[in-house]
């Protein structure tokens, strides 16, 4: 029969309608999927007892491997095995700085790269889904049944697209996302935070390959996110190296052997995490070479060749404060995330750098996907109505572009949703009849260093003077953190809007879209580089004539200046429109104008330069 | 008439309850519903009711209001793994058909 699992008081589910959720932490290492069973937030294991699932997808011949299998034909099968894919979700090629480095046969696709592997081009989407079923399926053998939905945990510094790219990942992976949740949010939900003392608490995140600082302040039950800080290139792994390359030092070797090395790596790790609960490490190792390793590390010889790792944490952390314009005693509480937090030298240092023991009686590998779960348990309907609900912040502000690739915020950042805003603009032209409406993400002032995440035009405005028009925008984001965008001309009611799914290649039908709008983008930017071009070129016509005349106003025949002004009219008429082609007529009906007084001029200069010359003296 | 709770639930039962951090005990009950009729219902007990009838078992409080009683007299709740799961099972001896999940039945 059916195994029960006690519900909150009065609470109990319909027979087969158990609101089974869960939170997954979709990490760059590792993901882990946790539920909330009999009031109590728990990591659901594999069959192996394992909790932690590696995010490592390999594709072959045969099809798909996830986590472990995936990990140990890591190095024998580089191009085909993909780790870290999180690194690569909702970014084009030229965002993944050392694209260079890795071994895969990346495809530069609009909007998000691609992978070529054993099974086809893959999108980053699909390799997490990939991951994503694997704890699907786990969770559902473990709850016994289908699952309601999900709650995923994403960085907090993850833009729309990032975001976007998460959730799509989900629906393919056949999981309903409840909602995303930033994960230094997740990870003060686990600890309870968000219902204690309202304040700014700082979540330090040290996982296997990069470093996370999260200033985050409660207030109300909203977690809003001050600041984030932190080095995408840092974590366990270096502390290993640092061992690694001890050893080598210590025993004197070089030139190792692959499997040598890699031997020797898991030596180092080993050594490690022995290090977390005793003052010294053996290590002891037998080469292929037959070589002897017999070392002993102890905790004092550790700290001295990872000091600067340690202080590579504490500089972001420094400036993520800074940011948040707090000094350390604001600070009410620490939550360390992240296996690597483990380490006492880290717990000590970060103790130290706040002036306060850190929270850490949770496991910190599974922090962040309990805090998830409880969330999903809450969005799921399995609490009383007395409970919480976490409201989520916008991240990145939301904004448009205006005259002069200016960035006017409509939804400022942090600002809980669902949300709606709406501003009033106008024209800048006397009888502007369209307006081209440019949403962008990001909290710089210029259009440019922000990331652009939908374009579209009102058209239909009724010719005015300029500044008369009354164009409303609405910006709207959904409980899902969806953006959707309104134009609407006040008078005439016109209306134009956008749902705005930032741009990657997930379906072919999203891939021709995006290839046409991009067509038609390329199309206008040739225009307005053609335009402005014409433009520069005619001033410095109108510039060389208007010299001309005035230095060699005697030259011109009769009325020939007259023409001449009315031409350079019509070419100053024809910059201030917009038409290229207009433009170049004019620019060359004037050339043709000043055709006949230029080569008088000539005559006149050359004339001057030759007049008392004698012909010898011109030849020698 | 008796609930009893096997020791294995018990323990798992006082368990949650002080992870919770509040509970006086679990509530069993009988509802109506399910393709087979009747269904079960187990809940964390905040306090007890004024109809309530208390058993205890291994420590832990067990309540039930008498009209459920009758339905599941002499049932011994126990908590069991199947492959990955892990949950509460009623052993009822007044049931005569489960569907076949056995989440609902009738006596």
């Amino acid at each position: 029969m059916a195994l029960l699992q006690i519900a909150e008081p009065g609470m109990s589910a319909a027979p087969h309608q158990h609101r089974l959720a869960v939170g997954i932490d979709l990490g760059t290492t590792n993901s882990l999927v946790a539920t909330v069973r009999s009031a109590l937030a728990v990591v659901l294991n594999d069959e192996h007892g394992r909790s932690l699932l590696p995010s490592v997808v390999r594709y072959h011949a045969d099809g798909v491997d996830v986590g472990c299998h995936a990990q140990q034909k890591q190095a024998m099968d580089p191009q085909n095995t993909i780790v870290s894919v999180k690194r690569f979700m909702g970014r084009g090629l030229s965002d993944i700085a050392d694209a260079a480095h890795m071994p895969y046969r990346f495809v530069d696709q609009p909007g998000m790269v691609q992978i070529s592997t054993l099974a086809g081009v893959k999108s980053p989407v699909e390799v997490s889904a990939e991951i994503l079923k694997v704890l699907r399926q786990r969770a559902e053998k473990a709850l016994g049944g289908e699952l309601v939905g999900a709650v995923i945990t994403v960085p907090a510094y993850f833009d729309d697209a990032q975001r976007q790219a998460t959730k799509d990942a989900a629906r393919l992976a056949g999981i309903n996302v409840l909602r995303l949740l930033n994960e230094p949010t997740a990870a003060a939900v686990a600890y309870g935070l968000d219902n204690g003392a309202e304040g700014v608490y700082a979540v330090f995140d040290l996982g296997g390959g990069t470093f996370d600082i999260s200033i985050l302040k409660l207030s109300r039950g909203v977690f809003e996110v001050l600041s984030t800080n932190g080095d995408s290139a840092l974590g366990g792994d270096d502390f290993d190296h640092r061992i690694y390359c001890w050893i080598l030092e210590q025993a004197g070797l070089s030139g190792l052997s692959h499997q040598d090395t890699r031997l020797l790596q898991t030596h180092a790790r080993a050594a490690k995490e022995v290090l977390t609960e005793h003052e010294e490490a053996p290590i002891t190792a037998v080469l292929s070479t037959g070589e002897m390793v017999d070392l002993k590390l102890t905790t004092g010889v550790f700290a001295e060749i990872t000091r600067s790792l340690v202080s590579k944490t504490l500089a972001p952390t420094r400036k993520a404060l800074r940011d948040a314009g707090l000094s350390v005693e604001e600070v009410k509480g620490v939550v360390m995330v992240g296996g690597s937090t483990r380490m006492p030298i880290i717990q000590h240092a970060v103790g130290e750098f706040f002036g306060q023991e850190p929270l850490n009686n949770l496991d910190p590998d599974k922090v962040v996907a309990l805090g998830a779960a409880i969330q999903a348990n809450v969005l799921a309907g399995n609490r009383g109505e007395d409970e919480w609900l976490l409201l989520d912040v916008i991240p990145l502000s939301l904004g448009l572009e205006t005259m002069g690739g200016l960035v006017e915020k409509v939804i400022p950042r942090n600002s809980t949703i669902p949300a709606a805003r709406a501003q009033e603009f106008t024209t800048y032209k006397d009888g502007q009849t369209a307006m081209s409406i440019h949403v962008v993400q990001g909290e710089r002032e210029l259009v440019s260093d922000c990331r652009a995440l939908a374009k579209f035009e009102l058209r239909g405005i009724p010719p005015m003077v300029a500044g008369a028009a009354r164009i409303r925008v609405t910006f709207q984001v959904d409980a899902d953190g969806l953006l959707s965008v309104t134009a609407r001309e006040q008078s005439t009611g016109v209306e134009s809007s956008v749902t705005v799914k930032p741009s990657y290649g997930l379906s072919d039908e999203q891939i021709t879209q995006m290839l046409q709008a991009s067509q038609a983008y390329a199309k206008d930017d040739m225009m307005a580089r053609a335009l402005q071009e014409a433009r520069v070129e005619g001033g410095r016509l109108i510039e060389a004539v208007e010299a001309a005349l005035a230095e060699d106003g005697r030259l011109l025949k009769e009325g020939e200046g007259e023409r001449i002004a009315v031409r350079i009219d019509a070419l100053r008429a024809a910059i201030a429109g917009d038409d290229h082609r207009l433009v170049t007529q004019a620019l060359e009906t004037l050339n043709r104008a000043t055709e006949s007084f230029a080569a008088r001029r000539m005559d006149a200069s050359v004339n001057k330069a030759l007049t008392g010359h004698k012909l010898e003296e011109l030849e020698s | 008439m008796a609930i009893t709770m096997t020791e294995q639930a018990a323990k798992h039962v006082s368990n949650f309850i002080t992870k919770r951090g509040k509970g006086v005990g679990l509530r069993l009950g009988v509802r109506t519903s399910g393709c087979s009729g009747m269904a079960y219902t187990l809940e964390f007990a905040d306090e007890i009711g004024a109809d309530d009838l208390q058993f205890e078992s291994h420590g832990v409080k067990v309540l039930i209001d008498a009209k459920s009683l009758a339905y599941l007299d002499g049932t011994e709740l126990d908590y069991t793994r199947e492959g990955l799961n892990e949950g509460f099972k009623f052993n009822n001896p007044n049931v005569k058909n489960a569907c076949g999940c056995g989440e609902s039945f009738n006596v």
